[in-house]
């Protein structure tokens, strides 16, 4: 590589990849920047199709300053890199990333990778969780910025996090009835990392605010709860739960949304060779990597909630730090006290995420008790029973479980039910949830349209032939 | 570490081993198997699926007559049927040539009482309308089928477990030598295990453990490359394989279509085999010729497992020509999903009383020193 600039790679343009692009830029590095979305942003700042009209205000509330800067920083750069929206990376193998994009497949080299792949939302299913018009955290905002409608009327909101306030503040400021904002976690949970929380600054404040907001709106708020079930014959009707105190409760509704925070976007950092290491807190298995985001080996870097949920703000600092890591190892000199002022931001941030996730935590252990006839995973329609009769062979193991019963080998691969999954498989076996370890993962990371993967097969043994 | 003695230890716990250890069990000898991955996870657990007679070595149809009689027998045996399904199966020829060469096939193989159909372009078309322009014609056989191979090894071997074996896994064989009148074994873990016979059921490194004793089989890895789309309606019944194998598939009835062709790659030092999507793709557009419907549908998995293939690709089953007492079983060259329940049970056999009723003729490991 020595004399000519490396072959840089960034995977997504949320706010990670759009920073890591603005970085290299900036020190003569013209990456490719691939994405699935139609527009940057990612999916905290997603912006909606052209032609829609809802102020940035309302679709982005504090935050809207921060999605503008993060979509025109991106824009910025539109003439010095190659970006390629609306593709998708669906395997990595040998230094060459295979997407599939508006014209078909595509072969891209690379010296060096970032994977700025994002998170997706963390599933505990229950009870009903399959019903039409239950829906993740996650969809339910790509259905308002995106679509311009909501999931239901009356909606509730479920789960935990501070996606679970913010949702329902944005669905209540578009206008959609809020009947009700149910959190597992409760304040009890908060008051021990409370100095941590401190941390947070302005992110705190404004938790707090969205926290608030509900009940300032006369929305009910109750925290503490247990979800019992989402009720209905052909659709949602009801959602019941538990409080705090084990009554029972019901709330009639036609829109569910369901969150426990979101989970890292990894199956791409396995395929580069990333090694994977267990992370007690998100309950989940991450690539192992430097505070810069730079992987264990070769040249591949991780930034943003890809590496590790850590939110938006943070994902910009990473996306900066890995790639003033990547100039460092390709011995472009790059800005070290841009190194230095951001790896000591991202600190503080760290801080207050880990306060965060103490104050929400992520019930986990619901789903070690899920009764044996719900439904874990979707798209093979496996039950937790299944599940933890599957097992006949010791060690109960994740590959094995997905060999036996077909959990988590759906069109999926076991990225929504896999965790859960997880969770119900260590409690049958009563070890711990690291001990049974994780899905493989295999390409395609995600459905592969046969015909365009032929197509591009076809044009290769056409070349073939002509050379 | 306590040392473990029994009439016969077997290496290597597929679908072979596995089978030969439940064999063993039913006709009274004590017996152990170690296998250095989980049991039935290599090979036997991740190849496509077929159980076959349809264009089959005539070498092969013996003992595949007699797996045929064990997987008709599976829920008796394993306690599940393992998703075998009895749905024929087409051989589809893409020019005239290979049609001839199937005719000839299905020919000979109708002496050895295999029943074979020919099928013309007419014929097929009307029997399968979903297949593509460039089937000219067609072998079918009904009495073939498929199963569910993550299934089928494990079934085995917790049948072999039921019935009093010991099974170990995760745990290798680090050394395997001679023992007075019998055989040592010593595991990764420092296991210690004695058994007076010994089955080489060691997939594609069985080669290696022959040497040791001195008998040479040049064996080399085959890494067959699966590929499943998602859920579509079920359309096709039979399974289907054409000539050349550079396309082989089949559907289950919850819908998924199962395909392969090409291969991926393995190093046997590693021990698993490694996915290329690139020869994937290569697949893709064979199987769009054949099959043109599945177009329209997505991939959602590939995979691929190391088999190992010998220079005639036929299996090695048969006594040892230089170590009375030890059974080679290995190197079935893709055809071990097939024939494994029956080989289990020949290489059982072999362990015990030196010989077998089923014609093994063909599969003598001295086959590839004299010459």
């Amino acid at each position: 590589m020595s004399g000519d600039t490396p072959r840089v790679l960034i995977v997504g343009a949320g706010p990670a990849g759009t920073r890591a692009a603005e970085t290299l830029v900036a020190h003569g590095v013209a990456p490719v920047v691939v994405d699935e979305n139609a527009r940057s942003g990612g999916q905290i700042y997603r912006r909606p199709p052209n032609g829609f009209k809802r102020p940035a205000a309302a679709l982005y509330g504090f935050e809207a300053r921060k999605a503008q800067a993060v979509h025109a920083a991106l824009d910025g750069l539109r003439e010095r890199i190659d970006y390629r929206p609306d593709t998708m990376i669906w395997n990595i193998e040998g230094g060459v990333a295979q997407a599939l994009g508006p014209d078909g497949i595509e072969r891209i080299a690379f010296d060096a990778l970032i994977l700025a792949t994002g998170a997706m939302d963390r599933v505990i299913p229950f009870p009903g969780w399959t019903l039409p018009g239950v829906f993740t955290m996650g969809g339910s905002q790509v259905a308002l910025k995106a679509q311009g409608c909501a999931i239901g009327d009356p909606v509730v909101f479920m789960g935990t996090g501070p996606l679970l306030y913010l949702v329902a503040y944005q669905y209540a400021h578009a206008g959609a009835r809020v009947a009700a904002v149910l959190d597992t976690s409760h304040l009890s949970q908060a008051i021990p990392v409370f100095p941590g929380l401190l941390r947070g600054g302005r992110t705190f404040a404004k938790g707090l605010w969205y926290m608030t907001w509900p009940r300032t709106a006369g929305i009910p708020v109750r925290r503490g709860i247990t979800p019992v079930a989402a009720e209905g014959e052909a659709a949602l009707e009801a959602v019941r739960y538990l409080d705090r105190r084990g009554r029972k409760h019901r709330i009639t509704c036609t829109g569910l949304g369901i969150g426990y925070s979101v989970k890292s976007e990894v199956q791409l950092a396995e395929l580069a060779g990333c090694e994977m290491a267990f992370d007690p807190l998100a309950q989940q298995w991450l690539p192992e990597a430097d505070e810069d985001g730079r992987a264990l080996k070769g040249s591949v870097y991780l930034a943003g909630d890809g590496a590790g949920v850590a939110g938006a703000d943070a994902a910009e600092v990473r996306g900066r730090l890995a790639a003033l890591a990547l100039l460092a190892d390709t011995g472009i000199a790059a800005d070290r006290g841009l190194q230095a002022r951001q790896r000591a931001k991202l600190r503080r941030i760290m801080r207050f995420r880990d306060a965060l996730e103490r104050a929400m935590p992520t019930p986990f252990h619901m789903a070690r008790t899920l009764p044996d006839e719900t439904v874990i995973c979707r798209c093979e329609a496996i039950t937790a029973g299944e599940i933890r009769q599957g097992r006949a062979l010791d060690p109960a193991e994740m590959n094995r479980a997905k060999a036996f019963t077909r959990v988590g080998m759906g069109r999926c691969q076991g990225r929504v039910c896999g965790p859960a999954a997880a969770q119900i498989l260590a409690a049958a076996r009563g070890c711990g949830v690291e001990e049974v370890g994780r899905l493989r993962g295999q390409a395609p990371v995600k459905p592969l349209a046969i015909r365009a993967g032929a197509e591009a097969a076809i044009e290769d043994r056409a070349r073939a032939a002509s050379i | 570490m306590s040392e473990l003695r029994t009439d016969v230890v077997i290496v290597g716990g597929g679908l072979v081993g596995c089978a030969a250890a439940l064999r063993l069990r039913e006709r009274g000898a004590s017996v152990a198997v170690v296998e250095k991955n989980q049991l039935g996870a290599a090979a036997s657990g991740v190849n496509f699926g077929g159980v076959r007679r349809n264009g089959r070595k005539l070498a092969e149809l013996p003992i595949a007559a007699r797996a045929l009689k064990v997987w008709r027998r599976l829920p008796e045996l394993v306690g599940s049927d393992c998703e075998y399904a009895i749905t024929g199966n087409i051989k589809v020829a893409r020019n005239e040539a290979d049609l001839e060469q199937i005719a000839a096939h299905a020919e000979a193989q109708g002496e050895h009482g295999v029943e074979v159909q020919m099928l013309g372009r007419n014929a097929l078309r009307d029997r399968y309308p979903w297949l593509g322009e460039s089937a000219v014609g067609a072998a079918y056989c009904a009495s073939d089928g498929q199963a569910n191979p993550r299934l089928v090894g494990p079934a085995f071997a917790r049948a072999a477990r039921a019935a009093g074996a010991e099974l170990i896994e995760l745990d290798g064989a680090k050394h395997v030598a001679r023992d007075g009148g019998g055989f040592v074994v010593e595991t990764e873990s420092g296991r210690t295990l004695r058994g007076g016979a010994l089955i080489n059921s060691s997939g594609a490194w069985g080669a290696r453990l022959a040497a040791r004793f001195g008998e040479r089989v040049e064996i080399w890895p085959m890494e067959p490359q699966m590929i499943v789309t998602e859920p579509a309606p079920y359309f096709m019944v039979p399974v289907l394989a054409v000539v050349g194998g550079d396309v082989y598939a089949r559907q289950i009835p919850r819908g998924n279509v199962i395909f392969g062709g090409r291969s991926g790659t393995a190093d046997l030092d590693v021990g698993f085999a490694k996915v290329d999507a690139e020869e994937s793709l290569t697949t893709l557009a064979r199987t769009i010729d054949i099959i043109p419907r599945i177009a329209d549908l997505s991939v959602i998995r590939f995979w691929s497992g190391v088999e190992g293939c010998t220079p005639d690709h036929l299996p090695v089953l048969c006594p040892s020509r230089t170590t009375p007492g030890l059974v080679h079983a290995f190197g079935f060259s893709g055809h071990g999903f097939c024939l494994g329940p029956a080989s289990g049970a020949v290489a059982a056999e072999l362990a015990l009383d030196g010989r077998t009723e089923t014609p093994i003729e063909g599969f003598d490991i001295g086959r590839f020193s004299e010459a």
